[in-house]
This record gives C-alpha cells, structure tokens and sequence, in this order.
C-alpha cells in the first residue's frame, strides 16, 4: 500500500516535470557551476549533470527537483568536503558518481543526505570512498535503489554507514551494493520499510543494523564476510524473508544477532559458515521456519531470556555445534527440523523420527558454561562425553528437543 | 687376560656375584661351570660391560673396564640365545657388524665357510632355525680374531657335526694363545678342551683349578666324572 | 652409529605391520579426501585419525620392538660401541621408519588431494607425534626390564595421553572454572602432545575461530604465530627430554 503511493507520486512528479517544467544542463567548465545551476532552475526542472569531474561541495537541493547524470560526472568532495544535501520533498538523484568525502568523527560526513525530505528517489548512483554513503534523516517515503556504495573504512571509529537512516519511514532500499563502511545498513527508528535485493559485504563492523525500528520487512539480501554479520535489536514485527548469510567468520561474528526482537519472522533464509548462525537474547514469538543452516560452527545460540519462539522445518547439516543455550529451562519449540546428527530410527515410515532429538550437546553445555573448555574442540574425549550423554542425559536441558525430527533434510530452494 | 677383583654385583636381595676374584690367562680354555642362578652370566656380562657391578674391578689386557669400551673391540662374544632383526638376511647381519667395526680389516671366516653359513645368506633372520641362528652368532664372535673369546653355551644348539668344528676352532685358536672363558651345561662338549674349570655357586667360586689338578685330586680322567667327585668331596 | 640406523630402517621398512600401517593411513586419507570435496573437512577427519592412530600405535610398537631387540642390543654392545650410540641409532631408526610409513600413508594422499599449507602442518603435526611416542616408548624401554610390564605400561600411556588426560582436564576446568584458569590451562596442554598436535593443527584452520570464541587469552596467544610456534617447542621437549632420560638411564642400566 505504502509503496503503491509512492510509486504514483514519482509518476506523479514525473508528468509534472514533463508537462511544464524546463530541461537545463550543466558542464564541469567553472568552479561552482553545479550549486549555479541549481539555482537556476525553477522547481520541477531536471537538470542534466554533463560528464565531467565537479570539484564542489556542499550542494544544497531545496526545491522540487530531478538531477540526472549523463553517464556518471563525478562530483568530488576531495577528502574533506560534504556533498549533496536535500532538503525539499520530492528530488530525484539519478546517475552521478559521487566521491572523496571527508571524513569527521564531530559531524556525519555523507556523499547524499536527506534531512526532513520525503519522497526522494535515489538512484543508479555510484558512491565511492565516502563516510556515510546516503544519510536519511527524518526523511519518509524515500527509495534507494540500485545504488553502488563502497568505501575502504579499516575501523569503526573513522567510518560511516553505506545507507544509513534516522528516524524515518516507508523507505525502500532496493538493489543497492554496500561494501566496506562500518555498518552497511544503519537503521535507528526506521519503521515500516522494505530492505530489497540488496548485496552487503566486507563492512568494518555489521552487514546490517537495525534498532527500534519496527515492521520492516528484509527480502533477499546476501550479507557476507562482515566483521560480525548483521545485528538487529529492540524491534518488534521484523520480518526476514530469503536472505543469504555467508561467511561471517570471526571470534565475535553472527550471521544474526538478535536482541530484544519479538513477533517476527525469519523464513527461508541460509546460513552458510558463520561462526554463529543466529544468537537469540531475550526474543519472543518468533516464527523460525524453513531456513538452511550449513557448515555454521553454533547453528544457533539461544539464550536461556528466549521464549516462545517456534523452530520448524529448518535444516540443520554439517555445523559444528547445532543448538547452544546457557541455561536448562526451555521454553520454545523445535519440531520437524532436520538434523544431520540425528540417529534415530522411522519404524512407521512417515518420515518422522520416532526417538525425539536432543540439539544440544553435552559438550556445547560445557563449553556454554566454561568457555575454557572450548580448548578441547574435536578432542576424543567431547565426542565420547556426547556419546555418554545420549544415553544417560544428566546436563542437556530435557525440554530443548525436536519430537519430531525428519528422518530426511527438506528442500528448501 | 682378565683379571677379576673383588666383583660384586646384587639385584635387589639376590646377590648374583659375591666378592669374586679371579685371573684368567691367555692361551687357556676356562671353563664356567656351576647350577642355573650361580652367577655365571652375571660374570661374562660384567666382563662384557652389560651388567654393570656396584663392586669392585675389571682389569682386560691391563686396561680396567669401567666406563670404558674400546675394550670390547678385543673381545668375541657368542650369546647363549642369538636373536636378530627378523628381517634382515644373514649376509646384512655380517656386513652390518663389519660395517660397525670399520677397525679390523681382516677376517676370519673360516667358521662362515665350514658352517655353510654362507650357502644361506640370503634368508632372513625370522625364516631361521636356533641350530643357525647359534651357527651365525659363532661366526660373529670368530670373525675379527679377537684375543679373548667367550662363548655362552656354545654347542647347546649344534648339531654334532658342528659342535666339533667349532670345538676344532677353538683348540686352533687356543694354540693361537687366546683366550677362551666358555660356560656349558654338557661338560662332555668341553672335554678335550678345557684347560682349567672355575666352578661357580650362588654367586662364589667353589673352586678354580687346572684340569690337571682336578685329574689328579680326583683320579679320574673323565672331566664328567672328575667334576662330580670333587663336588662330592667339597660337600 | 650410521651403520646401525641404516641396518635397523632397512629392516625396520621390511615389516609386515609397519606396511600395514602405511597402507590401512593411506586408504583412510584416500577416502577421506576424495568423498569430501571440502578440504578443510576432510584434514579434520585424518587430523582425528592422526590423533588416535599415531600415539597408539608409535608407542605400542615401538615398546614392543625394543623388547625384543633386546638380544641385537647386547650383541652390538659386545661390539666396541657406545651404549649411548646403539641406543639412539635404535631410537632414529625406528622413529625414522614410522616416520615414513606416516609420510606414505598420510602425506602423499594429502599432496595428491589437498595440496595446501594446512596439509603440510598436518603432516608436521603427525611426524611430531610420532618422535614423542617412539621416544616414550623408548624411555619405557629402559624403565621396565619386563616385556609384559612394558608392554602394559606402553598401553596405558597411550590411553593416558589420547584420552584419560583430557577427561582429567576437563575435571579440572569443571572445578575451577570460577578462578582463572586460562592460563594454566594453556600450561598443562603442554603436558600433552596429543593436545598440542590438536591444537597446533586446529590454528591452521579456520575452526580456530571456535576456541579464540571462548576468551581473549586463547585468542591472543593462539591466534597467533607464537602459539604454533610454542605447540611446536613443547613437543620437540617432548621428543628431547624423553630420549634425554633414557640415555641417562639406560648408561647405568644392567642388560
């Protein structure tokens, strides 16, 4: 519903700039031409940005506007300059490169910033080396899509977010490629929005990071190699639909993080050699259905804070660790999952183990409670405690198990 | 020649040799006598260096043997029991001992001949019998012309053909002026060559005499008999 | 010296269970490596076949074969040698042919199937283990003058250092796990050279992320070149202190 209007006031400003607005173009031949230019126009002009290197910054947009680059002129904030600066509704961005911005740890330095702006397109633009790539503040009904957005940020203290939003709703961040900023998606009381399609890898500290920000929904996106993966906390309503999740390998590395999360929903995601697939803290009533857990060193972590929270039809192959919990009360549920440790039998062949499953092992207890322990990883004598504990279980938490266990993995492609 | 003096050597309580003196001289034939535990194989150890006595001396050629080895380089040893890598032939056997003694140049393989040791040196150790194996270990000890030999047992596995080459041998080399200190359960083997019996028990030598000697105390020619007589006198 | 280590190898290859070794590590590692298309996978699995099968066997047969070289021994001592010689040429010569029964079974598989650098430290870690145990088993050589206490006690070290050991660690742990205990749990691995292997071949794997997970300190001395380099040194003293004792033993040691 939400993106159906924003779509018919793009159309909207779209006709209106086509039915009695001017077209002007600007060249790289003075210094300064760019913000002249701009001032020039009347609103609901486009503007055609020409081919050239713009060495101009602070760029102020206050009127209705569409920009277009012809075939990415750069604009060059030579390291120590902020860029464009919107503060007027309804402004299209489209094709330039933007690039070099300084870089402060006092102000929040970004290549794009939308401040109090609503329904801003922001699109097939390439952000190179900037502190924050596109800055969204108070700013609703806004797209940012298709998008590449790459830094070279080496900690976290000298860099920004690739998109990062505040305060703001009814975004759509689609298609967009982030790479090497400290969080590749920042959001902060960002609700309502649609995080698309989009490919965020190799950021300094997490692929994602969301906190109050509900009812955002989270499709398709591959979050790999970043520092420690994506972290979301303190919303409710989230849902994570076909994500990929690779590679976040590290000693404090999550594919997910999850904290203070409730009544989501994570779906048919993959989780692919993460150190920790997902780490649950105080969740509840979400919904773990049909994802892919592989080659994971703990599948998930979850925290004794948890319940309520339902696991099913999920794969569970190859990781070191399936379930970790510090604590023996359980109150979630795991059922029809499929394990790949589990040695059970199908006497009424209906698919479905007739011995229950116990995820957690003896061994991950241990180490959950002396981290100490970790020291004797793949020694002989963790496999002979886990093999003691399924048949005399004395330390497992009882409760933590799958009833129904498939007897094969689901397909879930 | 080896002298002895005052050799003790224990494990734990059991005194295996007690304060033994002794003195054998070069050109005789000794013959080690005396019942299982008297010592016998404690004494050749210690004079080959494997045992190691808390007591006393041992004096080869004038050189004392403590904390020594070039010593041995005069000695061949025959052990009663000839055990070998089980997969090593004969032929690497011979040539690993040449190879450790790179000293002597010259050998004497007249017992690797006459024993026929050399018809089958290319089977392995394992694939050996005891009778070759003792065979194999008698011409180890032939092999560098030491001056003192001492054999351990050395016709207990023989056949009789063998036995009295390698008793031949012996009195060949005897005649050479070496040494021989020789222990046997079957004295009627050492007849004919022994020059002088040292009689051992519980660690003490009962007696140490000449063949002569014994021949005349006892009247007896037979060193069999001649032995057990002058046991019976001692008791 | 030369002479008796080339006579003991050359005899030594020439053993049936030496052979057999050789063959039943390298269809292990063919299998292993050639069902899994991950290598990282496939190193873990004969990293566990090494730490079972290597102390074991290395100090089993080891024992035994110095027992019954005991009879070779006083012949080569009757010879004008060293004893300090015989016994060491005993010692490289054995360590010397498990070592290549090892590099046959589990090296070359690993240079067809995964030629990568962790495979060489695999490899390393194998050979290593092999010295400490054949060297154990020599130091229970001189210690024990019977075959079947020796052989006994060789059992038992074994078991001792493959499982007995980290059981008693993880006791340990468990009891002081509210002290601690890092760092003295980073000195009593280097009381075991099964652990040491583990952990000097796990730091070349990416499962090494699992233990630096568990506290600063194993990140920080494990994760870095000083903590192979210190897994390294303990079991080279593993291998040296050993051997150094049963010199001084066995110089004073009736035969």
């Amino acid at each position: 519903m939400r993106r159906a209007e924003v779509i018919c006031f793009v159309l909207f400003v779209f006709v209106c700039t086509h039915a009695n607005a001017r077209n002007s173009k600007v060249f790289a031949n003075s210094p300064g031409s760019l913000q002249q230019a701009i001032d020039k126009t009347m609103p609901g002009d486009t503007l055609f940005v020409q081919k050239g290197t713009y060495k101009e910054h602070d760029i102020h947009i206050n009127k209705r506007l569409v920009i277009i680059g012809d075939n990415w002129p750069v604009i060059d904030g030579q390291n120590k300059y902020q860029l464009l600066t919107i503060e007027h509704d309804s402004v299209a961005v489209i094709g330039l490169q933007l690039q070099n911005t300084g870089r402060s740890s006092l102000t929040d330095i970004a290549a794009i910033k939308l401040l109090n702006a609503n329904y801003i397109t922001v699109r097939n633009n390439k952000l190179y080396n900037n502190t924050y790539g596109v800055y969204l503040q108070n700013a609703n009904n806004n797209i940012v899509d298709g998008n590449i957005i790459q830094s070279n940020s080496v900690d976290e203290l000298n860099s920004g977010n690739g998109v990062h939003a505040w305060k703001s709703a009814y975004l759509t961040i689609s298609n967009n490629i982030i790479s090497g900023h400290r969080d590749g998606i920042y959001f902060e009381f960002v609700t309502d929005s649609h995080i698309t399609n989009n490919r965020s890898f190799k950021n300094v500290r997490y692929g994602l990071h969301f906190m109050f920000s509900h009812r955002d929904a989270y499709r398709k996106n591959v979050f790999m190699d970043n520092g420690a993966g994506v972290a979301v906390m303190f919303s409710k309503f989230v849902e994570m639909y076909d994500n990929t999740f690779v590679h976040n390998w590290g000693d404090a590395a999550y594919a997910i993080l999850l904290k203070e999360i409730s009544d989501s929903k994570i779906i048919h995601n993959r989780f692919i050699k993460n150190t920790v697939g997902i780490y649950f803290e105080g969740t509840s009533r979400i919904q773990v259905l049909n994802n892919e857990f592989k080659e994971n060193g703990w599948a998930m972590r979850v925290q004794a804070s948890c319940s309520e929270n339902n696991f099913e039809r999920n794969n569970f192959e190859s990781n070191s660790f399936d379930v970790a919990t510090n604590g023996t009360m359980m109150l979630n549920t795991f059922r029809q999952n499929y394990w790949d440790k589990y040695d059970g039998y199908d006497l009424d062949k209906n698919r479905i183990g007739d011995v229950p499953y116990y995820p957690v092992s003896m061994y991950s207890v241990v180490t959950e409670k002396i981290p100490a322990a970790m020291i004797l990883y793949r020694s002989f004598i963790t496999d002979i405690m886990d093999q003691v504990e399924k048949i005399l279980p004395s330390v497992t938490p009882d409760q933590l198990k799958d009833d129904a266990p498939m007897m094969k993995s689901w397909n879930l492609q | 020649m080896i002298r002895i003096k005052e050799l003790t050597k224990t494990f734990g309580k059991f005194t295996a040799l007690n304060n033994i003196s002794l003195e054998l001289k070069t050109g005789s034939v000794v013959s080690l006598l005396g019942p299982n535990g008297s010592g016998k194989t404690t004494l050749i150890k210690s004079i080959l260096g494997l045992v190691i006595p808390e007591k006393g001396e041992i004096v080869i050629n004038g050189q004392p043997i403590k904390n020594n080895w070039e010593y041995r380089s005069q000695i061949g040893y025959m052990p009663q029991i000839g055990r070998y890598p089980d997969n090593m032939t004969i032929a690497q056997v011979i040539n690993m001992i040449k190879e450790v003694r790179a000293d002597v140049k010259a050998y004497d393989e007249d017992l690797i001949h006459g024993l026929g040791i050399n018809k089958v040196q290319n089977k392995t150790m394992r694939s050996l019998s005891g009778g070759t194996r003792q065979k194999v270990s008698a011409c180890l000890a032939f092999l560098f012309s030491p001056d003192i030999f001492i054999l351990d047992e050395p016709t207990a596995g023989l056949d009789p053909l063998s036995s009295e080459l390698l008793k031949e041998k012996i009195i060949a080399e005897k005649k050479k002026g070496k040494l021989f200190l020789i222990t046997s359960h079957v004295l009627s083997d050492l007849e004919g060559i022994t020059s002088n019996v040292v009689y051992l028990q519980d660690g003490n030598i009962v007696f140490y005499k000449t063949i002569e000697e014994i021949q005349t105390v006892t009247g007896e020619s037979r060193l069999n008999k001649a032995v057990a007589v002058l046991m019976q006198e001692i008791k | 010296m030369k002479t008796i280590i080339k006579y003991v190898t050359l005899d030594l290859v020439r053993n049936k269970i030496m052979i057999i070794y050789a063959l039943i590590l390298a269809a292990l590692s063919f299998s292993v490596l050639s069902i899994d298309s991950n290598s990282s996978k496939g190193l873990l699995s004969l990293l566990n076949v090494t730490l079972l099968f290597v102390p074991i066997i290395s100090i089993l047969f080891a024992t035994i074969y110095f027992f019954n070289s005991i009879e070779f021994i006083e012949l080569l001592l009757s010879q004008p040698v060293k004893r300090n010689k015989v016994l060491l040429a005993e010692y490289i010569g054995l360590a010397a042919t498990l070592c290549i029964a090892y590099t046959i079974g589990i090296g070359i598989p690993l240079a067809i199937l995964a030629p990568v650098y962790a495979s060489v430290v695999l490899l390393v870690s194998g050979l290593l283990l092999t010295l400490c145990f054949s060297a154990i088993a020599l130091l229970i050589f001189v210690l024990f003058k019977d075959k079947t206490k020796g052989i006994g006690a060789a059992i038992i070290t074994g078991l001792f250092f493959t499982l007995l050991f980290d059981g008693l660690l993880i006791i340990f742990i468990y009891s002081f796990s509210d002290y601690p205990i890092d760092k003295p749990i980073l000195g009593i691995i280097s009381f075991n050279p099964v652990d040491l292997a583990r952990i000097l071949m796990l730091l070349q794997l990416d499962v090494a992320v699992m233990m630096g997970y568990s506290g600063a300190l194993f990140k920080k001395f494990l994760g870095t070149a000083t903590g192979s380099v210190y897994t390294v040194v303990c079991m080279l003293f593993w291998v040296i202190v050993p051997l150094f004792i049963s010199l001084k033993i066995f110089k004073k040691r009736d035969l």
